[in-house]
């Protein structure tokens, strides 16, 4: 690697290359009892959910490329909605 | 220097000097938080705000903490940032100068030298800024309102050149609060001998970077590595600045890094720092006594310190700093500098003027004679 | 090189006055310095301040300790021991107002600035006074250096004023009144 004088990195979006995805042990499971209320998004600590809106009906989707399977989302539901599974690799 | 020069001389007092300097090279942001006596140079800087004469904007902050942050955003975004301080103000700032070098934003700062607390006093010794040789900064210090007029427009020049911050230290009211002859240069000449600021990278929302980032045990040290070569390297631009504002304007001091006066055929010489070299000045003649004057604390000129003493019997080093539980800062320094040299000269430290206290015209005489006797060892000036 | 050490009171414009006069020392092209013992801010409080005045560059650091002139602000300072210390016999003595001369055997010039000070000015304040009394009593630096110097720092109507000042100051002392002070105290 290259040292840039003064630790700076020049080109933006290096955290994106880096998917954390493969740290997970236990991956979480969003149900049908989820009911896109968002609670999951705002706690995520590495913004990997996002609700979407699947045929007419709001939901939260994981991007399992950087979900690091914390479980903070599965702690915080209110609807029980999101289960969990162990990673087979 | 010693020139007699033209009709009339302007006369003013040295911060107002600094200020004057500050404002030729068209620093885009300042950031300043008021202290004594570092406050007769930004109090000149608002002035010239207020008259519309100030190419840039003062920044209001609520803490030389805040001052030297606002210079970090400031610099990264790719102009010039200054501000100035003293004693505790300096300390307050401690943590983020490393951010600043470490960030290689060359900051340019004054430090009017004060002591430091307790017990409280606002008079002028060095441990402020000697204190922070550690933190990355190039460190240069200066004698008269000359040469803090002067070194402060080279200290831009440093600065941008090295991608290193460089702290400008003159002597509290000793040196700043003094009305003197400063030949002063125009804007022309300034904007001619300090090119425009154009970093290479610089903080910019079209085209994001991230600065300063984290360093892992295995980069972190490299950095470090690599600071330290910069400010090693950093003696090469300080001298040809030095060389080149001599051949702009006249005036050099030494070869930027230290300056020998009355050196040659001397079996003695004194060393010292700031503006008590001027006191020495007449005394050396008389004690026939060479003087060596350290302008650069940072880098540290160790090899030219050692050639300009190898043919001496004995050196003194007087200082107005002390490192608590050790010695005088610049003599022990000085003594490790010396290490290399196959015949050493006795070494003696003086502390003095710490606090304030007036160095007078007998205790440079005993000092000087002290040091001719070749004793070692340090001793106080009270 | 010529030393002159002033004492005032804290408001008084001592160390105004040490400035202004290393500015019209560098007006009369020669190399001056002007600076105050510096202290923290007092009014009322006995201060000091020092100006250099040399044909050669000046390199010395250090406060005063032998004034070859003396230039007093406020003559109830004159008993002080600081005020006394490190004259010379041929240390000369400037001041505003009468003043004990049997403490002193150097050679005193007084002249009543106050009075002059309050008619031209509306205020006590004798600094600049002072140095039109400098001026003519030692023709070391010009009155229209030190005019000019005021009208660098002060500037607008204080600077008029003052320079109106200087000039009455000038014009209306001299030396020979001042040796006859001096003649009278070496009789008695």
């Amino acid at each position: 690697m290259t040292l840039n004088e003064g630790a700076i990195v020049k080109e933006p979006g290096t955290s994106r290359q880096n998917k954390t995805g493969s740290w997970r042990t236990f991956r979480p499971i969003i149900t049908d009892k989820c009911i896109g209320c968002r609670i999951c998004e705002w706690y995520c600590p590495d913004s990997a959910i996002k609700v979407v809106e699947k045929d007419g009906k709001k939901v939260a989707v994981v991007d399992y490329d950087y979900c690091k399977g914390c479980l903070i989302c599965l702690g915080v539901c209110p609807q029980k909605a999101i289960g969990q599974e162990k990673e087979k690799r | 220097m010693e020139k007699k020069e033209k009709k009339g001389k302007n006369v003013v007092e040295v911060a107002q000097a600094v200020a004057e300097a500050v404002k030729l090279c068209e620093p885009g942001v300042i950031p300043v938080y008021p202290i004594t006596p570092q406050t007769h140079v930004s109090e000149t800087l608002a002035k010239m705000e207020a008259d519309g004469d100030l190419s840039g904007e003062m920044i209001r902050v609520e803490s030389e903490q805040s001052a030297i942050s606002a210079c970090i955003g400031a610099q990264a975004t790719g102009v010039r940032a200054y501000t100035a301080t003293s004693s505790q103000g300096l300390a307050l700032m401690h943590e983020i100068l490393f951010i600043v070098s470490g960030m290689r934003l060359p900051v340019v700062m004054t430090v009017v030298n004060r002591s430091l607390s307790a017990p409280l006093s606002i008079w002028n010794d060095q441990q402020d800024s000697i204190s922070q040789r550690d933190t990355g900064w190039i460190q240069l210090h200066v004698e008269d309102g000359q040469e803090a007029f002067d070194t402060q427009v080279q200290a831009f020049k440093i600065a941008q050149e090295t991608r290193l911050p460089v702290m400008v230290c003159l002597d509290g009211f000793v040196l700043s609060h003094v009305y003197e002859p400063v030949e002063f240069l125009t804007r022309e000449q300034v904007k001619k001998f300090v090119p425009d600021y154009k970093p290479e990278v610089s903080l910019n929302p079209t085209k994001p970077v991230s600065m300063g980032t984290l360093g892992t045990p295995e980069y972190y040290i490299q950095f470090r590595k690599q600071l330290q070569d910069a400010i090693k390297q950093s003696r090469e631009t300080i001298t040809k600045v030095n060389r080149e504002f001599a051949s702009a304007f006249g005036r050099s001091y030494g070869n930027g890094l230290i300056e020998t006066i009355n050196l040659k055929g001397k079996k003695h010489a004194l060393i010292s720092i700031g503006s008590v070299a001027g006191t020495a000045r007449k005394l050396i003649e008389k004690e026939n006594i060479g003087l060596i004057k350290i302008k650069s604390l940072r880098p540290f000129p160790a090899d030219d310190i050692a050639k300009a003493c190898e043919d001496l019997e004995s050196v003194g080093v007087i200082e107005k700093d002390i490192s608590l539980g050790g010695n005088g800062a610049i003599y022990d320094e000085v003594k490790a500098a010396l290490y290399k040299l196959e015949k050493r000269p006795k070494v003696s430290g003086f502390i003095a003027g710490i606090g304030g206290r007036d160095i007078n015209l007998n205790d440079m005489e005993a000092v000087l004679k002290k040091i001719k006797s070749g004793k070692e060892g340090t001793e106080w000036v009270m | 090189m010529i030393e002159i050490r002033f004492h005032g009171r804290g408001g008084q414009g001592a160390v105004t006055a040490a400035a202004l006069l290393a500015k019209a020392a560098g007006y009369d092209n020669k190399f001056s310095q002007g600076f105050p013992a510096f202290g923290v801010e007092r009014r009322g409080a006995p201060v000091k301040a020092f100006t250099r005045i040399s044909d050669d560059i000046i390199t010395i650091r250090s406060q005063i300790y032998k004034p070859d002139y003396l230039i007093i602000l406020d003559p109830s300072l004159s008993g002080l021991d600081e005020v006394k210390e490190g004259l010379k016999p041929d240390t000369v003595i400037i001041v505003n107002g009468e003043i004990d001369a049997s403490g002193f055997e150097q050679k005193i010039y007084s002249y009543d600035a106050t009075s002059l000070a309050l008619k031209v000015l509306g205020k006590d304040i004798v600094n600049t006074a002072m140095l039109g009394m400098f001026a003519k009593a030692t023709g070391l630096v010009s009155l229209e250096s030190i005019q000019k110097a005021i009208g660098d720092i002060f500037g607008g109507k204080a600077g008029e004023l003052n320079m109106e000042l200087v000039k009455r100051v000038y014009d209306e002392t001299g030396s020979n009144e001042a040796k006859e002070a001096n003649d009278k105290e070496t009789e008695g």
